[in-house]
């Protein structure tokens, strides 16, 4: 028994801005699979099964670019790493669910799902399996409804050049890059990261900047001194 | 990419592979991390540097070999993108590379 404010539909309510938010992007996805060789029911298979917008746009580019099987799949682990994180977190506050229903309730755990769960726990409501579907089905139903979309018009675009298209990967990607901003040590983690992937892009090849360059990154960011975070009165007293 | 195997496509295989490894990280961290008290340090910097690290491969080698435009636009995004929204910065990028390209950069 839910009360009202705990249930499906209120979760369907609160995932309306993400629903909207995603759609360009998974739209652009079905488009892009086509430009980068998969067919339109491979764009949407890999929508309805990795469902990871950064990693699925991640693996296209590579299916592109005719990389060894493994790499592919090893470049979308790598890129939702982060995932083993937001489990772990959230995790802790799954306690209302059973079993079964956390482990398909981690399926839809998507960045947006994840921040919306922990804002929710945080305000101290019930995280109710019910509300947390409410809010997974809507954005994941329009995410593979929007990969088979972009698919059928991605196919009808003949020169993406001329759109844009083939280079909204790069803009997209520096966006995400750029989002993760305020974590410890990332401009080194970039610099780092860029040089790394432009000097293997140039003495190694594609793709191999993609993993070595990753690597310089993580590299740096062991290698750096740990960041002591402040509490949040220490970090008041400092910028007042 | 081409190549079958067990009549399948590898393409499918691929995906389906991605799918698993995905699946394994959003439920793996609940398995594995939750049982340590904590992560220790180092491996914690690690795993927060490697979306950064992974993405930035992505955008680099495409801004120093990409061409004008493509700097251009990439180096504006960059600028941008510190002020305004992922969206916002998105679709102002969209339109750069758009004009930017058809300007002959």
């Amino acid at each position: 028994m839910s009360q009202s404010g705990d249930g499906f539909f209120k979760g369907a309510r609160d995932s309306l801005p993400i629903v909207a938010a995603a759609a360009p992007f998974g739209l652009l996805f079905g488009a892009l699979a086509i430009d980068n060789g998969l067919s339109v029911g491979e764009a949407v298979l890999m929508s309805a099964t990795v469902y990871a917008g950064a990693s699925q746009m991640v693996g296209i580019e590579l299916f592109g670019a005719e990389v060894a099987p493994w790499l592919i799949v090893f470049s979308v682990f790598a890129v939702n790493f982060r995932h083993v994180l937001y489990s772990a977190a959230l995790g802790r506050r799954m306690g209302l669910m059973p079993g079964w229903r956390k482990a398909l309730a981690f399926f839809f755990l998507v960045d947006p799902q994840f921040a919306a769960a922990e804002a929710r726990a945080e305000r101290g409501r019930p995280l109710t399996f019910a509300w947390y579907m409410g809010m997974a089905l809507p954005i994941y139903v329009l995410w593979v409804l929007e990969a088979w979309i972009g698919a059928l018009f991605g196919s009808l675009i003949a020169n993406p050049e001329i759109y844009g298209l083939d280079f909204l990967l790069s803009i997209y990607f520096l966006g995400l890059v750029l989002g993760f901003r305020s974590r410890a040590n990332w401009l080194p983690v970039v610099v780092a990261s860029s040089l790394g992937s432009v000097l293997a892009y140039m003495f190694v090849g594609s793709p191999w900047h993609v993993s070595l360059g990753g690597l310089a990154g993580v590299v740096v960011a062991v290698m750096l001194p740990l960041d002591h975070k402040p509490d949040p009165g220490e970090a008041l007293k400092v910028s007042s | 990419m081409s190549g079958a195997w067990s009549s399948v496509p590898i393409n499918i295989w691929i995906i389906l592979g991605a799918a698993i490894v995905t699946y394994a990280t959003r439920v793996g961290g609940y398995l594995v991390l939750s049982r340590f008290k904590r992560i220790p340090p180092r491996v914690d910097a690690a795993l927060n540097a490697v979306p950064a690290a992974v993405l930035t491969t992505l955008v680099a080698p495409a801004a120093v070999f990409g061409g004008g435009a493509e700097a251009l636009t990439l180096f504006l995004c960059l600028i941008i993108g510190l002020r305004v929204p992922l969206m916002g910065m998105f679709a102002i990028g969209w339109m750069l590379i758009i004009a930017l390209r058809a300007a002959g950069l």
